[in-house]
Parts: structure tokens; C-alpha cells; sequence
């Protein structure tokens, strides 16, 4: 036994098995090229030279003696700036497979040292829970089966597009049809769209792969796609271009980006989609946006209108506010003027056991152009991992609530309910999806599921990659390093982002024709809806069955 | 799925014609139901005046009997006409029927001074008055109508045999528009309420298939919170109810109706000359789009008779016939038995954009589509 202060180890001291990803290598395959331990974002592994000692007995001699084998592999850093975050690009790379990261099975330490320095950890991605979500959970079972045989999804021709913007009541149409009164704008889009992500959150590559993938649905394919810009405004070329139509515009409150879109105005050659105002955000609510300056480029800057290289937290509320209502009312209503009542103004919040309230505000604003509530299990860029984790409300019974709310006022297809976080988690986008939609929601909003299914970005919820918030993202999707996100191909993204929304639609018809579902989406069909869960079919006020 | 007849014609005819027309298209029924709505009513023993509304439906037991008598008598309608059913009740499921009331009143005095829409409205809220009160009593009185000029029969059972059972062959009554249905349960028990026609303040339609989008089109009528629109004991009762909100709600032309419950698609409302307003129409009614499959038949009280079908056309409806009698049926076998002696190669088969019209005159039908300009002066 020797004396501890002979062995460097200290409080914070850790071990491979300490690590959540451990690295396996595999020394008899290692060609010692080296891309691993470049491409790796942490830099977590390092190319190592070692020593070891072989015993040497000559016994004809009767001599003892030893000889050092020098020899050369990769090994893992074990502090917690450099561990491994299981991206496993390492391995991608790798060109002789001698290389992989592999979860740790073990409880591991490193949960207790996410302090470092006193700072709580920060990342990005959602909620680290796993397992089926009460969405994926949810089964369409109303099927025609007995007089009325279920429709045909691939012959029939199908309406599932949804209205964006506020509608008037019917009487009240009429009305300012004949005294020419203002019809608030409206939109028709698919009701899947991509929710916001920050020019700025998102590499440029990223965001012009997405673009380009959302005009090609929209001008090739016909599915009217619209994806949202998040806080950080809009590059000028996208402002002054025809692909504006498909945008819509976030103010959050840092007002990022809006100099920009306000100059821009009288240059724009259609009008936006829609605007969303960001009061709360479902991964972090109650929080603004993080960009740390290792994303604040010089582009970045520029459209901010801040300096290079400085941090931009935003503050969590719109910092004009006297009050909430009164700033929702005013903010909606200036946005609306801003562009000639002619495009949709709503607000986004986070999932809340309030949300009511605030709906029943937009009710009474004739400016008021929906509602979005965002979940739990939302995804973001950047936040503290207390506030991802363990603050929010789920998405369902959110929107539920809502929506019968809506009912009871005869009003549910005045205001629209847009629903986000935690759609398509495990990768059922549709079926989350519509089951939303049958619960009451309008449309929802898609985000971290484009960023992975688009632009294979690695993060899941057992913690992996999650590194977007410091600009390291090893597939070059949040990062502002051109060393990084030159990685990204944007007409590959484009691509995919093709794929991912024909495939949408041909499940959602697939859901809706055995419902005898084609003429208009389901919105609030909640007789289709099952759960084997009584507690939750109970509070969704769906069938329970099983 | 539920077979569905109408008959309409100058001259008044029994409702037995009806009935045999749904005999011809029996395939399509189960014997849940019968329901039969008469318009343009003449009795051989009373010389009816069709101001006065007719109360019609079934007390189930004496004292519901006793309680209507007294309802009606404190509500301040005076009875001119009661008519009596020769029943042979042997004939009949139902074991609960005391009687079946078709009966005429005169309109209280207080109602003289009275508006147009306040007497639909008392009218409406004392049939209303009358189901609530039978289901407090155990579901012991069932009040189908009450309008003038509105007969409406329904019982439980095969259509044929309720009407040898309410010895409807007689000729004791006779209609100039006579609908028909033969229930087939699709989703709901049986009930003498989900039987058609559903009628609300003169305005009656009856559905065959099933109306998909019955739950958000449901909601949103209960949250006008207009007092007619309840029951739901069947899908379909609201399509009679999107068209009572499309005529008197709204107060626009029949038209509208086609338009709110399958608009256009986009691309052709694009290409419609009153494509902006008809969007608009769309938005703002979206939850009534009907998700089919269904043929819709319906009248008016002013016996104008009208088909339409839902965008999906998974159900045909024929209509054929000759000046002055024109029969609707869900099957062309149905409009045979109705109106034999027509050119059936005149015969039409609506598509999915048109709206069947046979005007109160009856010279002929009308055919209106979609794409035709839609009458934009009268929304005014």
C-alpha cells in the first residue's frame, strides 16, 4: 500500500468507467492515421506513445534484466472538459473500424463534476428521458369497417392541409364581406412545419439546406412546407427573395435580426408566412436564448447588429412589458400593422398550466393569429440542463385542455392551435403528429426531428453529442466554425428534407383513410383516439382501451 | 349503410308509395329504423289549414299522454285536429307505444303580434320543451316535429311492416313530398331519435353512410349554443343542422350549402370567378366539412327538394322522374318503384359538385355545380 499523495489522484479525479462513453480500441486495427483524433469535437482522444517493460532473464548468464517495447494507440482523456460525448465520429471516420464509443452500462460519475467551476451544466438538445412517450402511446382506432369501407391511400385524393392565421366566425365573415370590412390573413400550409431554429442555433449550411428543401416541397412536390427563422432574424438575400413566402418570422426577446427585417420591408417581394413571437420556449421556459460568443460569428454578428465574439443571452421576457397581456396585445397588434394586417401574427409560449389564459386573451384580440404551445420535450440550442430536464409541462393534455376550452366557446376554429415539443422523440413523427392534431391542435411544429432525420444530427435523449450550445457539432448542423460546417452538404440536407415530408404525407394518409378521413385534416376527431393508460384516457377524454 | 327515398310530386300521394319504394332497395337496410317526413299534408277527414303547425312523435305510456295534453293546453296552443292511427300494434317491435300523435293546433293569440323568427322559435323551443320533458319521464314521450305543414313518423322495425301497422296505405294521409329512410345502425344504438329525416324549424334532410367527421362537426354546432342544435343521437342529424345554420343563420342562399360542407379544393377555388369570397367561406366553416361517404337529401318548407353528395361520391344517389313527380333514391331501383312512368334515360347521378334542385313548381330539376358563379348579390 502506498501513500495516497504518491498517486495523483484528487476529489475530481476520474476513471474510464467514471465516463459515460467509454472508447474501445482496437490496436491490432489501428492504422495510426489519425483522423479520430482529429475529427473528434471534445477532443477526447489523443494519440498516446507508451513504454513497457519486458522482463529479461538470460539464465545461461544467470542474469537478470529488463527491455522496453515502445508502442503507440489512442487512449481517452478522462476529465470532464474531454469526455467523450458518444458522437462517434471517431468511428465514421475511421477506415479500418478500430474505433468506436460505446455507452457506459455503469452509473457514471460524471454527473456529480458537471459543476466545474460553479457552473451548472449547459447543452443542447431535450429532455433526457427515454422510452415511449404518452404521444407514441396513442392509437387511431375508429376504423370504417362495417357500411363505410375504409379509402384507398394511395388512389384518393386527399385535403390535409391546415389554416395558419386567425378565422373569423361565419356570421361575422359575412358581415365584413358585405361592409367591406378586413379579413384577418390566413395561410394554407402543411401541418407539419419546422419549427424555429436560429440563424445562428443553425450553421449556414443547415439553414440553406433546409430552405432549399422547403422550396422544393413547396414549388416541386406541392406540400406547402413553411419553416420558422427563430430568434436571430433572417439572412438579407432570403428577406428580399420569393422564398420569403414560405419563412416565418420570430421576435423573441432580444429582438435579434429585427433592424435588419424592418429595413427590409419595403424591399420584400411577398410577405412573410406568418410571425411568431416568442414569449416561452417548452425546453427552457421562463428563459431566453443562449448564444454563446463561440457562435456569434462575423456573419452572425452582422445580422444581430452586436459585436463578433460576445456572449447573447436574451433576457427571458420582452423587457418593454408592463404587463403580460397588455404587451401581448400591443406586440401582436404593432406586428400586424408592421405588415399591413396581411400576415398572420401569433404567439409562441411554453406549455404551461396557465396556457389558458393566455389563449383566452388571443380569443378577445381580433390581431391575435393562433396560439403555438410548446412542450417539455421540446429541443433547444442551448439551456441549462436543470431547465431542460425538469421544468416545462407535457404537450398533450396541454393542448387538450385548450382546445375543449376553445369548444366550449364555440371558438375552435377561430384561433388555431399549433402544438411542438417532443413530436416524433422516437422518431413517430406522423403518428405524434396527427394524434395532436386529433386532440385539437391545428398543426405542429418539428424541430429537433428535421435536425435529425434531415441533417443526421447524433444527439439523443441518453445524452449523447448535445454539444450544439459551444459550436462543436461534429456534423456541422449548430456550429458557426466553417471548418465544421463545410461537413454539411445543404443540397444533401435539401434532399432529405424532400424525403422526410413526402414520407409525412403518405403516413398521414395512411392514418387518415382507414378513420374514412380524407377531405379535411381531423382536427379535434378525438372519437378516433385510444390509450391503454385509464389515467390518461381519462384526461385527454379519449377511449381507454386494451 | 341506410337507403334513402323522396317523392315529390304536384299531386298528393300516400307515403305508402314511399314505403315501397324503400321495399325495392331492402339490401340496405337492417329494420332499425323507419322514418318518414310528409310536407304538403292533406287529410280525407279534416280540411287542413297549413298555417297550423302539426305536433307529431309518440307518447309512450297514458300520463306522458295526459302531460302533452296539459303542456300543449298551457303553452296556449288550441287543438284543431287530432288524427288517429288505425294501428295493429301486433305489428310493431316496441312494446311502449301508447300512441302515436299527429295532431294540428292553432297558434296561440299571443303569438299573433309576433315576429316570423320569434314564432319559429317558439315553435322550435316547444317541440324542445316536449323531448326534455320526456326524458325526464324516463324517455316516455318522443316529440319528432312540430311545424306547419310537417308530418313525421318513425318507429323501430322494418319499413314496410310499420306502415301496414300504421295502416299508412289507407289514404287517409297524403303528402306532395314525402321522405323516406331505412335505417342501417352504423354507429349509435337504436334510438327513435337517430332515425331520419332530422327536421329543425322547417328545414329536414336524411343521410345515407357515415359521417366520418361527426365528432369536430358536433362540437363545433354545440358551441354555438343555439338551442336546436342538440340531440345527435345520429351522425347524421348534423347535416340537417349545418343547413338550418347555412339558411338561417347565415341567411345565405342554398348555394352556400354545397360550398360549406365540401368546398372546392384550392386550386380550384383559385379559377372561381367568387373564388376569393368562397375561401373565405371555406375558412371560416372549415369544421363543418363533411368527410362523407353520404348522399344528402333534404327539403325545405317551401317543398323545394334538394341532393347533394359529399366530395368523396362513395355513395350514388339517382334522381329521376317528369314534370310533376320526381322521386331521389339512393338506388335507381328506388326512383323505379316511385316514379314508374318517366324516361329513366333522363335519369341523373349527381357528381361531386353538384347540387340536385327540384323547385317548389316541379317542372323540372335543376342542376347546379360548384363552378358555376355562385350568387354573390344575395350573401349581400
Amino acid at each position: 500500500m502506498v501513500s495516497t499523495r504518491s498517486v495523483s489522484v484528487g476529489p475530481g479525479s476520474l476513471s474510464y468507467t467514471d465516463l459515460p462513453w467509454i472508447i474501445q480500441h482496437r490496436e491490432d486495427r489501428c492504422t495510426l492515421c489519425g483522423h479520430c483524433t482529429a475529427v473528434c469535437p471534445k477532443e477526447a482522444i489523443y494519440l498516446a506513445y507508451r513504454r513497457q517493460r519486458m522482463p529479461k532473464l538470460d539464465v545461461l548468464k544467470k542474469k537478470r534484466g529488463n527491455e522496453y517495447r515502445t508502442f503507440v494507440g489512442i487512449r481517452q482523456k478522462k476529465n470532464m472538459a474531454n469526455a467523450c460525448i458518444g458522437c462517434s465520429m471517431c468511428s465514421m471516420v475511421c477506415p479500418n473500424e478500430a474505433i468506436q464509443p460505446v455507452p457506459n452500462t455503469n452509473e457514471h460519475r460524471t454527473l456529480f463534476f458537471n459543476n466545474q467551476k460553479g457552473e451548472p451544466m449547459k447543452r443542447g438538445g431535450r429532455r433526457n428521458s427515454v422510452g415511449p412517450t404518452l404521444l407514441d402511446q396513442i392509437m387511431f382506432n375508429r376504423i370504417s369497417m362495417l357500411t363505410d369501407p375504409a379509402l384507398d391511400a394511395g388512389r384518393h385524393e386527399f385535403n390535409i392541409t391546415t389554416t395558419l392565421g386567425r378565422t373569423l366566425d361565419p356570421v361575422e365573415f359575412l358581415k365584413r364581406t358585405r361592409e367591406g370590412g378586413w379579413i384577418p390573413p390566413t395561410r394554407e400550409i402543411f401541418p407539419f412545419v419546422i419549427g424555429s431554429m436560429s440563424f445562428g442555433a443553425l450553421s449556414p449550411n443547415m439553414w440553406l439546406g433546409l430552405l432549399q428543401g422547403v422550396a422544393y416541397c413547396n414549388e416541386v412536390l406541392g406540400i406547402p412546407v413553411v419553416m420558422c427563422t427563430g430568434e436571430g432574424g433572417c439572412p438579407p438575400w432570403i428577406l428580399k427573395s420569393p422564398y420569403l413566402k414560405y419563412i416565418v418570422l420570430q421576435i423573441a426577446s432580444g429582438y435579434f435580426g429585427w433592424d435588419e427585417i424592418i429595413r427590409a420591408i419595403p424591399d420584400m417581394q411577398c410577405d412573410p408566412a406568418a410571425i411568431e413571437i416568442k414569449y416561452g420556449q417548452g425546453a427552457k421556459p421562463g428563459d431566453g436564448g443562449l448564444l454563446m460568443w463561440f457562435k456569434v460569428s462575423k456573419l452572425i454578428a452582422r445580422l444581430r447588429g452586436v459585436p463578433e465574439g460576445v456572449d447573447l443571452p436574451s433576457p427571458p421576457v420582452h423587457q418593454t412589458l408592463y404587463s403580460i397581456e397588455e404587451s401581448v396585445m400591443k406586440m401582436i397588434q404593432t406586428l400586424s400593422t408592421a405588415f399591413d394586417h396581411k400576415v398572420p401574427v401569433y404567439p409562441k409560449i411554453s406549455a404551461s398550466t396557465s396556457a389558458k389564459s393566455v389563449l383566452n386573451n388571443l380569443v378577445r384580440n381580433p390581431y391575435a393569429g393562433g396560439l403555438l404551445i410548446d412542450g417539455i420535450d421540446g429541443g433547444t440550442g442551448a439551456a441549462y440542463n436543470v431547465s431542460m430536464d425538469a421544468t416545462g409541462h407535457p404537450i398533450a393534455s396541454n393542448v387538450r385542455e385548450c382546445y375543449l376550452d376553445l369548444v366550449k366557446q364555440g371558438k375552435q376554429n377561430e384561433i388555431p392551435i399549433f402544438a411542438a415539443g417532443g413530436i416524433g422523440k422516437n422518431g413517430n413523427v406522423t403518428q405524434n403528429g396527427l394524434a395532436l392534431i386529433m386532440l385539437g391542435a391545428s398543426g405542429v411544429h418539428i424541430g429537433k426531428y428535421v435536425m435529425q432525420a434531415a441533417a443526421g444530427c447524433l444527439g439523443n435523449e441518453k445524452n449523447r453529442c448535445n454539444v450544439c450550445n459551444v459550436g462543436i457539432c461534429p456534423k456541422g448542423i449548430t456550429s458557426q466554425n466553417p471548418k465544421l460546417y463545410r461537413r454539411l452538404d445543404p443540397d444533401l440536407v435539401a434532399e432529405r428534407v424532400g424525403d422526410v415530408f413526402m414520407s409525412i404525407r403518405t403516413e398521414m394518409k395512411k392514418i387518415m383513410a382507414p378513420l374514412g378521413r380524407s377531405q379535411s385534416l381531423p382536427v379535434g376527431m378525438s372519437d378516433a383516439l385510444g390509450i391503454a393508460d385509464k389515467d390518461a384516457a381519462d384526461r385527454l377524454n379519449i377511449k381507454y382501451v386494451c | 349503410m341506410c337507403r334513402i327515398a323522396l317523392k315529390t310530386a304536384s299531386e298528393a300521394f300516400s307515403p305508402y308509395e314511399a314505403l315501397q319504394g324503400m321495399e325495392a332497395m331492402q339490401e340496405g337496410y337492417d329494420g332499425s329504423g323507419l322514418g318518414l317526413l310528409l310536407r304538403g299534408l292533406e287529410f280525407e277527414d279534416f280540411k287542413y289549414n297549413s298555417k297550423f303547425p302539426i305536433l307529431s312523435g309518440i307518447a309512450h305510456t297514458e300520463e306522458a299522454w295526459h302531460r302533452l295534453n296539459l303542456f300543449m293546453e298551457k303553452r296556449g296552443f288550441e287543438l284543431r285536429y287530432d288524427h288517429e292511427f288505425e294501428t295493429r300494434p301486433e305489428m310493431i317491435e316496441a312494446k311502449d307505444r301508447y300512441r302515436y300523435f299527429l295532431r294540428a293546433y292553432k297558434m296561440p293569440v299571443s303569438l299573433a303580434e309576433k315576429t316570423k323568427d320569434e314564432i319559429e322559435t317558439e315553435l322550435m323551443l316547444t317541440r324542445l320543451a316536449l323531448r326534455k320533458d320526456g326524458e325526464n319521464h324516463g324517455n316516455d314521450l318522443t316529440a319528432f316535429s312540430f311545424w306547419p305543414d310537417v308530418a313525421c313518423i318513425k318507429e323501430i322495425g322494418w319499413p314496410l311492416e310499420i306502415g301496414d301497422a300504421l295502416n299508412l296505405s289507407d289514404n287517409r294521409i297524403k303528402s306532395r313530398v314525402c321522405m323516406a329512410q331505412g335505417r342501417q345502425n352504423t354507429n349509435y344504438g337504436i334510438n327513435l331519435y337517430a332515425c331520419h329525416p332530422f327536421f329543425i324549424q322547417g328545414i329536414a334532410t336524411m343521410t345515407n353512410g357515415e359521417n366520418t367527421a361527426f365528432v369536430p362537426i358536433r362540437d363545433w354546432l354545440l358551441g354555438k349554443h343555439f338551442p336546436g342544435y342538440t340531440g345527435y343521437q345520429s351522425d347524421s342529424e348534423t347535416f340537417t343542422h349545418i343547413l338550418h345554420y347555412t339558411l338561417k343563420q347565415l341567411k345565405l342562399p342554398l348555394q352556400a350549402y354545397k360550398h360549406i360542407i365540401t368546398p372546392l379544393r384550392g386550386e380550384e377555388l383559385a379559377n372561381h370567378p367568387q373564388g376569393e369570397f368562397l375561401t373565405g367561406l371555406r375558412d371560416s366553416c372549415r369544421r363543418l366539412i363533411i368527410d362523407g361517404p353520404n348522399a344528402v337529401i333534404g327539403t325545405l318548407p317551401d317543398e323545394t327538394c334538394l341532393l347533394v353528395m359529399d366530395q368523396k361520391k362513395l355513395r350514388p344517389a339517382t334522381v329521376g322522374g317528369r314534370p310533376g313527380s320526381w322521386a331521389f333514391a339512393s338506388e335507381m331501383c328506388g326512383v323505379d318503384a316511385m316514379v314508374p312512368d318517366r324516361d329513366p334515360t333522363l335519369d341523373f347521378q349527381p357528381m361531386r359538385e353538384h347540387t340536385i334542385i327540384v323547385p317548389p313548381e316541379r317542372k323540372e330539376l335543376t342542376i347546379w355545380s360548384q363552378h358555376d358563379p355562385y350568387p354573390l348579390g344575395q350573401a349581400a
